[in-house]
């Protein structure tokens, strides 16, 4: 879908990206990285709208630099900011993108209806835009993207600035571009959290380089962990620390109390322990027992992608093996979005 | 989830079923940047007198022509009526006599067009699309001055159409409306380069309004107040070159030298066919010069 080959672009200040070299293939893919990685540079230069200070890309077998009109009409398009005039209804507004990108009037207007349902806008599309939720102003900037059929979508944040209900829906949308419409996508986020659910691989850069690119299966796989609630009893005033310690005693690596298992702050009452094998679960359980707590739940988690980059991309055990790395992804996160 | 994930992907159309049709790729024609650029040409077009927009959009582009074509049909009014032998007005005065009508519309419609996009951040839509930058300013400058055109043009064919209608001569009329229609398509274009440059340096609809009837109302007011001066002071030969410095008399300069008109300045001292020559040119490169200035207006505007 995508292949960059030592990419380099230079303002004449910074290096927005650095000998960059890519090969993305169809399918969900995540491009993560801080405001100022890169990313943004990286869209434009494979919508051909900026030229590369060296080094060559493909979008989809043609050439961004000869050929960004032909990607472009391949291509679709969602970007960070709003980008919707208040006044004209999300229909009109649709159509006349979709025209924008060639699309003849009658097949604009069928196309549009379609797209619009696709992204669950339904009586509100005649409504002007500006009375809309973020979630559905959302939907629309998506709709324009999807409106003439692209192989390949770029979705520039996509949830910025919705709830979480509107980030899951947005999300599960982006994941139906592919398996459902049969679209590509490239979505940008600086939330590690939010990609594992959604993309097939992921691309990590940071000042204009590449740091990791591999699936998603690859960060998550054998490095589940086991989220234990257990109850107090008066034998044991403080059960979570009790039982802590004896899965301590038992020879299982366990999060410390109160804290998730990408750093940030969770529940103080939810124990993370890591799965070494099946036998794990058992030991969890004769702990429980032997102590005479009462079980609340079991549950299995994932390990975040964000805890594999805690140490810059370094390898997971590093991270892992060290459970102070105090809420650094939380704060990349939130100084991102500032 | 809604209903329609039950098709596979590419599922196939299931016309009886509209609830469950499954995403439908679209084979159909991609017409290309050509295309684009003429769809973007119309909606401008006719956006511009608030065709396929709100009711409220409507009203002043529309109020504006019917003010603008009124004095026309009166005049032909009475022209018929009174069995004149010749039209009460030149058709290459109309435009110079209801400039103020054109100024208004111009400053309503100018930010409207270009204002709006930059505003609202829709810029980058377009430039992600096959269309580039020339043929977005192309296509916005030509849908100004055509909606110009189109303003300033049909109270022309009003005023023609009753000449014709009142048995005037019909060769001299037909000349005369020729001349009109020439001078109107110049001030088209040099007020909708003039206007756009104005309108698309905000992105504030407001400040576009006022800039561009401040530009218009006090380059006009200043040039003729000291060609004022300058007749009350026997000094000719300067009005005749002040017209350069304001839009309106730029082209009353160039129909008075090529276009038979007679001059609207104080006295009526228009430039001679030399100085004619020099307002032609200048009106040249204001049309140039504004579309040089709008293509690199635009060349920051992109993602």
């Amino acid at each position: 879908m995508i292949a960059t080959e030592s990419l380099s672009k230079r303002y004449p200040r910074v290096t927005a990206l650095d000998r960059l070299s890519l090969d993305i293939t169809p399918g969900v893919t995540g491009l993560v990285g801080a405001n100022g990685a890169g990313k943004s540079t990286l869209i434009k230069i494979l919508l051909g709208l900026s030229p590369a200070t060296e080094g060559r890309a493909e979008v989809l077998g043609l050439d961004v630099a000869t050929q960004g009109a032909e990607i472009r009409e391949r291509v679709g398009y969602m970007p960070e900011h709003d980008c919707l005039p208040p006044d004209v209804s999300a229909t009109e507004f649709v159509v006349h993108m979709a025209r924008m990108s060639g699309l003849p009037p009658t097949a604009a207007r069928e196309r549009t209806a379609d797209t619009l349902r696709h992204v669950g806008l339904y009586e509100e599309r005649y409504r002007p835009m500006g009375g809309y939720s973020t979630g559905m102003k959302q939907r629309v900037k998506l709709a324009q993207a999807l409106v003439h059929d692209p192989r390949l979508v770029l979705l520039d944040e996509p949830t910025n600035g919705l709830d979480p209900v509107g980030r899951d829906e947005m999300l599960g949308l982006i994941r139906r571009v592919h398996t459902d419409f049969g679209i590509s996508v490239l979505v940008t986020s600086h939330l590690l959290g939010e990609l594992e659910r959604t993309c097939d691989h992921v691309v990590v850069i940071d000042g204009g380089k590449l740091l990791r690119s591999s699936s998603t299966d690859e960060f998550t796989q054998a490095t589940g962990s086991l989220a234990v609630e257990v109850t107090d009893t008066d034998a044991c005033p403080d059960g979570t620390a009790a039982l802590h310690a004896a899965l301590a005693g038992a020879g299982l690596a366990t999060q410390p109390a109160g804290r998730a298992a990408d750093g940030t702050p969770a529940s103080g009452r939810v124990l993370l322990v890591d799965v070494v094998d099946d036998t794990t679960y058992d030991t969890v359980r004769d702990a429980v027992v032997g102590l005479g707590l009462g079980l609340v739940r079991m549950e299995q988690r994932r390990h975040r992608i964000a805890e594999l980059f805690q140490t810059d991309g370094g390898s997971h055990e590093a991270a892992h093996g060290r459970p102070v790395e105090t809420g650094r992804p939380h704060e990349r996160g939130t100084a991102d979005a500032a | 989830m809604p209903p329609e994930t039950l098709a596979g992907p590419g599922g196939k159309p299931a016309q009886d079923v509209i609830h469950n049709i499954g995403y439908r790729h679209y084979d159909g024609p991609r017409l290309g940047r050509g295309y684009a650029r003429r769809s973007l040409f119309s909606q401008s077009l006719r956006g511009a007198y608030g065709l396929g927009r709100s009711a409220k959009s409507k009203v002043l582009p529309m109020t504006l022509f019917a003010v603008m074509c009124l004095p026309a049909a009166i005049i032909v009014a009475v022209a018929v009526a009174t069995k004149m032998n010749r039209l009460p007005m030149e058709y290459t005065r109309y435009a110079i006599y209801l400039q103020a009508v054109i100024g208004l519309y111009l400053a309503a419609q100018a930010p409207q067009s270009v204002s709006r996009d930059l505003r609202f951040k829709t810029v980058p839509l377009y430039f992600s699309r096959p269309i580039e930058r020339v043929d977005y300013v192309v296509a916005k400058f030509a849908a100004m001055a055509s909606a110009l055109f189109v303003l300033t043009a049909t109270p022309l064919v009003i005023l023609y159409a009753g000449a014709l209608l009142a048995k005037l001569d019909f060769v001299e009329q037909t000349k005369g409306f020729a001349q009109g229609l020439v001078s109107v398509a110049l001030l088209s274009l040099l007020f909708a380069g003039l206007g756009l440059v104005v309108a698309a340096l905000t992105p504030r609809r407001g400040f576009g309004v006022a800039a561009v009837i401040a530009v218009l109302t006090i380059s006009y007011g200043a040039v003729s107040t000291v060609q004022s001066i300058a007749l009350a002071r026997d000094n000719s030969d300067v009005i005749g070159w002040l017209g350069l410095f304001s839009p309106i008399t730029l082209i009353d300069g160039v129909q008075t030298a090529f276009l038979s008109a007679h001059s609207a300045f104080p006295g009526g001292h228009g430039p001679s066919a030399g100085g004619g020559v020099v307002y032609l040119l200048v009106v040249l490169t204001a049309i140039a010069g504004s579309y040089g200035l709008l293509m690199s207006r635009y060349r920051k505007a992109g993602l």
